[in-house]
């Protein structure tokens, strides 16, 4: 909310002449290791969106297994993911905002909360498709809570 | 030559005057909202869809927390650092003793029941076209909120943008209330447009500025550089934006994009509050965005 703020005040204004670099294919491994993570999250819950959506039936064996495969995904362990010096800053291929390494502890209650939104999910999914719907909007919340915080936009 | 002096000065104060003259605050018209009954429901979903929440609520506040509206919320900017102020309803510390005229002068005219003007930052420029049922009935339910009392914050800005004064003149320039996109909307379009254009204030993030921050609107919601460092902030155009309009609907109630990534950054807190809306509304966001100009013209 901070930050386009700057240019709706009044007055004069520099219009900054921003890179319009691409984005690119990541090379550190670390880098590539936490992105293909958040794929994984993402396919996962397209399973279900895909039902909650309409655009695939409604089937309990398969919510069920994709919400499973979130919950564990949810539990990796992600310390060696996020090493010091791999913000976007200083890697142009990652959207990881430098404010990660300044407040670890927020980080991780914000993936914890994700955690618990998973479980929720996984108790949801394989339950029918109201129930299912009704977990993708926490979902959805915490990941964005995150993303919020502590992702750039893309370029 | 002494008397040319002083016919100068005259004349210039004249001028000056005039141009103050021309740009006082406005305060709204009583006769526009006599007769209109509040409605408290109808006030909550103004409310949501016009996101008082994401700069007036306390920093960092989650869930029924963001019903307090105690400010307090820095904005930093390249003239200095704004604070939102109190505008719960304690009539001390926020807004209790404003009536609803009040309120339609600061979201019309962003002009205080004092007269004075208040910056944009306050995104007034798009409030400006807020309907005068609407109005009544956000009046009514922010009174409904609790009372806090925490002083508002003075704003830390310098010379010359703390002068207020000079504000008539950005808004003479870019106030303006008309619809931005016109011609043939269906229904459902111009309810998307109403909630886009006038509460929603998508414009203010996703159409890029002029160097005197006021917005391209030839530009309209074609995304823009982003303010706060890298990325930049999307395009919603049609030929920009090539998902659904049950994809739209779906982002702005869940925060899923079509591929299943999530809303970020400064869109993550604009979707708490679209999440708020009817499904109804979000279609008609949708539809909108389906009827703005294409980026390539
Ligand atoms: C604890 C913080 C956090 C949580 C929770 C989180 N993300 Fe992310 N996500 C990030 C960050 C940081 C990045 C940027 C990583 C980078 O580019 O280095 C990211 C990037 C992504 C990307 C882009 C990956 C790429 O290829 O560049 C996707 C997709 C994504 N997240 C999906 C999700 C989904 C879906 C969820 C919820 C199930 C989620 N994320 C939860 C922090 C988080
Ligand atoms: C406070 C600034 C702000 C406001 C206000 C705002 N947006 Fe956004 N919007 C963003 C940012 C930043 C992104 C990029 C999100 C990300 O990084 O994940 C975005 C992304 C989007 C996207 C996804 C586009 C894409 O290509 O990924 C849509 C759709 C969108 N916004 C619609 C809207 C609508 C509709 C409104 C008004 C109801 C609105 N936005 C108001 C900042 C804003
Ligand atoms: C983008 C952030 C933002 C949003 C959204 C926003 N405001 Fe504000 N508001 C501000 C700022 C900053 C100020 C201070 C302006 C000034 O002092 O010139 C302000 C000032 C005000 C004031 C004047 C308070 C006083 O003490 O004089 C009122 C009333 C107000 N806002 C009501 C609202 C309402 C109602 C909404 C929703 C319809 C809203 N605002 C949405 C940022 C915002």
């Amino acid at each position: 909310m901070t930050k386009y703020l700057s240019f709706a005040a009044a007055g004069l204004l520099t219009v900054a002449i921003v890179g319009t670099s691409m984005a690119q294919e990541a090379k550190n491994p670390a880098v590539k290791a936490r992105q293909s993570l958040m794929s994984l999250y993402a396919f996962n819950i397209g399973q279900l969106g895909a039902m909650a959506k309409g655009e695939a039936e409604y089937n309990a064996e398969a919510a069920a297994a994709a919400a499973s495969n979130l919950a564990t995904l949810t539990q990796v362990d992600q310390s060696a993911m996020w090493p010091a010096g791999t913000d976007n800053a200083a890697d142009p291929s990652s959207r990881a905002l430098p404010a990660i390494w300044q407040n670890f502890p927020d980080v991780s209650a914000k993936g914890q909360a994700l955690a618990e939104a998973a479980v929720a999910m996984q108790a949801a999914a394989g339950q029918d498709l109201d129930a299912l719907k009704a977990a993708m909007g926490p979902l959805g919340g915490a990941c964005s809570a995150c993303h919020k915080a502590y992702r750039a936009p893309k370029e | 030559m002494r008397k040319w002096g002083v016919t100068a000065a005259a004349c210039a104060a004249v001028i000056v005057g005039a141009g103050l003259f021309v740009t006082r605050p406005r305060l709204a018209d009583p006769a526009v909202l006599s007769g209109l009954v509040p409605d408290i429901a109808q006030g909550e979903q103004v409310f949501h869809a016009a996101g008082c929440a994401a700069c007036h609520s306390a920093p960092g506040a989650e869930g029924e927390a963001r019903l307090v509206l105690s400010g307090g919320r820095r904005f930093s900017t390249p003239f200095g650092t704004f604070v939102a102020p109190n505008i719960s309803s304690d009539p001390a510390h926020g807004i209790g003793d404003w009536t609803p005229v009040d309120l339609a002068g600061a979201l019309w005219h962003g002009s205080s029941p004092d007269r004075q003007h208040y910056y944009p930052a306050f995104p007034y420029a798009s409030y400006v076209r807020m309907a005068p049922q609407d109005v009544v009935s956000l009046h009514a339910f922010l009174m409904s909120l609790p009372a806090d009392a925490t002083p508002s914050a003075t704003h830390e800005v310098g010379f010359p943008f703390n002068l207020r004064l000079a504000l008539g003149g950005w808004k003479l320039l870019f106030l303006r209330s008309g619809w931005i996109v016109d011609g043939d909307l269906s229904g459902q379009q111009q309810r998307g447009r109403y909630l886009v254009e006038a509460l929603g204030h998508c414009g203010e993030c996703h159409t890029p500025r002029n160097a005197l921050g006021g917005l391209i609107l030839s530009k309209w919601l074609q995304g823009a550089p982003n303010p706060g460092g890298k990325g930049r902030i999307p395009g919603l155009a049609p030929d920009q934006l090539d998902w659904s309009e049950a994809d739209i609907a779906e982002y702005l109630k869940s925060g899923f994009t079509p591929d299943y990534d999530s809303a970020g950054g400064e869109m993550a807190e604009v979707v708490l509050n679209t999440a708020k809306l009817s499904d109804a509304d979000r279609l008609a966001i949708a539809s909108y965005l389906k009827a703005i100009p294409q980026s390539r013209d």
